[in-house]
């Protein structure tokens, strides 16, 4: 079955909140795009629409982390990340605050709304922040995963959260961990690093290059930041390359993020699969993650590569 | 906190002023200007009785909320909160310095009584905002009367887009408990607020986004305390009060000169500043 990550987003705030944490939304005019109106139908109180004015809604998030609120934020990544940076920067992290910044339409898989609204530098953009940790769910459930560790854990948190249905991967028990990569597939002569939606095409492509010979390890890098590298590490020292795989810019994301730890601790070769400094464009999800490299056909391409470089 | 009469705040508020100068030179940077046109602002916020808070505890719960949006106005903060006692007041001259918890824009994680981190312009007052529903709610929640949040910001600082966002926000949430207070000093840092990007009239701004406003001469203690239980005593709007102050106010050669926004007094025109507002006290 195939569910979006968002759609895991809303129904899980309800469920905090049943449980008794006192989790909040600020939506900026988005609420049935993002899902944060189902906290909303919960408990009205506990949905704060500000309209379309994305730096307030970070204001507003924060205030309301300052009474003592767990306060999760809405809108489109684009906006949600992009056009509140300093916010997010200035006060919820410098300040520390109980801010969970969770947008959704993350990424080309937005569609045909087209490149104003594919965010492709959100990951790198959060990332760089002290103290701010990146949560990139895989599928709907890692998303569940993701929103609750961000709920239940202080401090500031980034969620990436996208609007295009994807494979579900975890079981429906699947408990996940804040700075925990978590192998999928094993195998012994290409490590895919993979993030998001890139997860199910990275394992797609495993089972293209099995019929080649070549056997992919794929890594779902749940968590990334804090990264998980000893886990990075034992597969890349296991296998001697590296393909990393994103539906963000390669300038800052997953695969930097990646190429950092393994320059300094390991250095394989490494090939890379992202937006390569390009902004998106229209169409359907599954013509973009083609045009863009991102589908399966695109990763075994580079692991084919990584792997002639041995 | 009890009150002080007028005249004991205006000493309190020139003894905050020689303070500002005193940590200022000793930085050798930050922003006179804009601390010593809100000096009585302050002052009258910490100690005109209309603000409640706890001398002995800043996080005591229930307390009422101060945010300094203007964060570069950092050290008539300091100054109150030394006044207050919530710093020792010898530490004031650490100001910028390595080591300090008096970073040049106050950092609540290192500060007692500083709130929430400001410096980046229009975000305090927007945190403010926040706060003060987020105060309501939880009043609802215990069956009290909620805190209220008072949020002081420059005239400059209204340039800011995020100021009318959380303007629009705060009148349709209807934030009684929300007081802004402008320190409406015309200057900014490249010259007079109606040169740079002229604000109009700023009390017909905030009630043509429904707020309730009221004008009042931000060196007058006695009227800012009027205006400030006024404030208080509305329900159903937030509230911002327009003081219209002096920038470097107490300072002859500071006053109304944009050029001393940024910039520190040396040692001697900290010595003749000094000399200037103990001879007013």
């Amino acid at each position: 079955m195939a569910q979006a990550t968002r759609a895991g987003y809303g129904e899980t705030l309800v469920e905090l909140l049943e449980e008794g944490v006192d989790i909040m939304a600020v939506e900026a005019d988005l609420s049935g795009s993002t899902t944060t109106a189902k906290l909303g139908a919960a408990d009205p109180d506990r949905l704060v629409n500000v309209g379309i004015a994305e730096q307030n809604m970070i204001g507003v998030a924060s205030g309301l982390a300052l009474a003592g609120k767990v306060v999760f934020t809405g809108s489109f990544a684009a906006f949600g990340t992009g056009r509140c940076y300093d916010q997010i920067r200035n006060t919820v992290c410098y300040a520390g605050l109980d801010v969970k910044v969770a947008p959704t339409h993350s990424g080309v898989t937005v569609g045909a709304d087209g490149g104003s609204h594919q965010m492709l530098e959100d990951v790198s953009l959060m990332r760089g922040l002290p103290g701010m940790r990146v949560l990139v769910p895989a599928d709907y459930r890692a998303a569940k995963q993701a929103v609750r560790i961000a709920a239940t854990t202080p401090g500031p948190f980034y969620v990436r959260l996208g609007r295009a249905p994807v494979p579900d991967l975890y079981d429906a028990d699947v408990q996940l961990e804040l700075g925990k990569s978590y192998v999928l597939r094993e195998g012994g002569d290409v490590t895919l690093v993979a993030a998001g939606v890139e997860v199910s095409e990275a394992l797609k492509a495993a089972d293209l290059l099995a019929e080649e010979g070549i056997e992919a390890e794929v890594i779902d890098v749940f968590s990334v930041k804090p990264f998980d590298k000893p886990t990075l590490l034992a597969s890349v020292e296991k296998t001697g390359c590296v393909v990393t795989c994103e539906e963000h810019s390669t300038v800052g994301g997953l695969g930097s993020a990646v190429a950092d730890i393994i320059g300094e601790n390991h250095p394989v070769p490494l090939e890379r699969v992202g937006v390569r400094d390009r902004f998106g464009t229209s169409g359907k999800p599954d013509e973009l993650l083609h045009l863009y490299g991102l589908d399966a056909d695109g990763i075994a391409e580079k692991a084919r590569a990584a792997h002639a470089r041995l | 906190m009890d009150a002080l009469t007028p005249d004991q705040i205006a000493e309190k508020a020139q003894h905050m002023r020689v303070n500002i100068i005193k940590m200022l030179a000793a930085a050798g940077s930050g922003h006179p200007g804009g601390s010593l046109s809100a000096a009585d602002i302050v002052a009258a916020l910490y100690f005109g009785g209309v603000m409640d808070y706890d001398p002995a505890d800043p996080d005591a719960p229930g307390r009422d909320r101060f945010i300094l949006s203007k964060g570069h106005a950092a050290p008539v903060l300091y100054a109150a909160l030394a006044e207050v006692g919530y710093i020792p007041e010898d530490e004031l001259t650490t100001l910028r310095t390595l080591n300090s918890r008096l970073q040049g824009h106050p950092d609540s994680k290192k500060v007692p009584g500083v709130e929430v981190s400001t410096g980046s312009l229009g975000q305090g007052f927007s945190i403010a905002a926040g706060l003060a529903l987020g105060l309501r709610l939880q009043a609802q929640e215990e069956g009290t009367t909620p805190a209220h949040v008072f949020t002081l910001t420059g005239d400059g600082e209204l340039e800011e887009g995020q100021i009318w966002e959380a303007a629009m926000f705060a009148a349709h949430y209807k934030l009684g408990n929300l007081v802004a207070i402008v320190d409406s000093n015309n200057l900014q840092i490249d010259g007079d607020v109606a040169d740079v990007a002229g604000l109009g009239n700023i009390s017909a701004k905030f009630q043509a986004f429904g707020w309730r406003t009221i004008e009042v001469d931000g060196h007058d203690i006695k009227g800012i305390i009027t205006a400030l239980a006024a404030a208080t005593s509305f329900d159903g709007a937030p509230v911002c009060i327009v003081a219209r102050t002096v920038k470097g106010k107490g300072v002859s050669f500071m006053e109304g000169e944009a050029g001393w926004h940024g910039k520190a007094p040396d040692e001697e025109q900290a010595a003749a500043a000094i000399a200037e507002l103990e001879g007013g006290c």
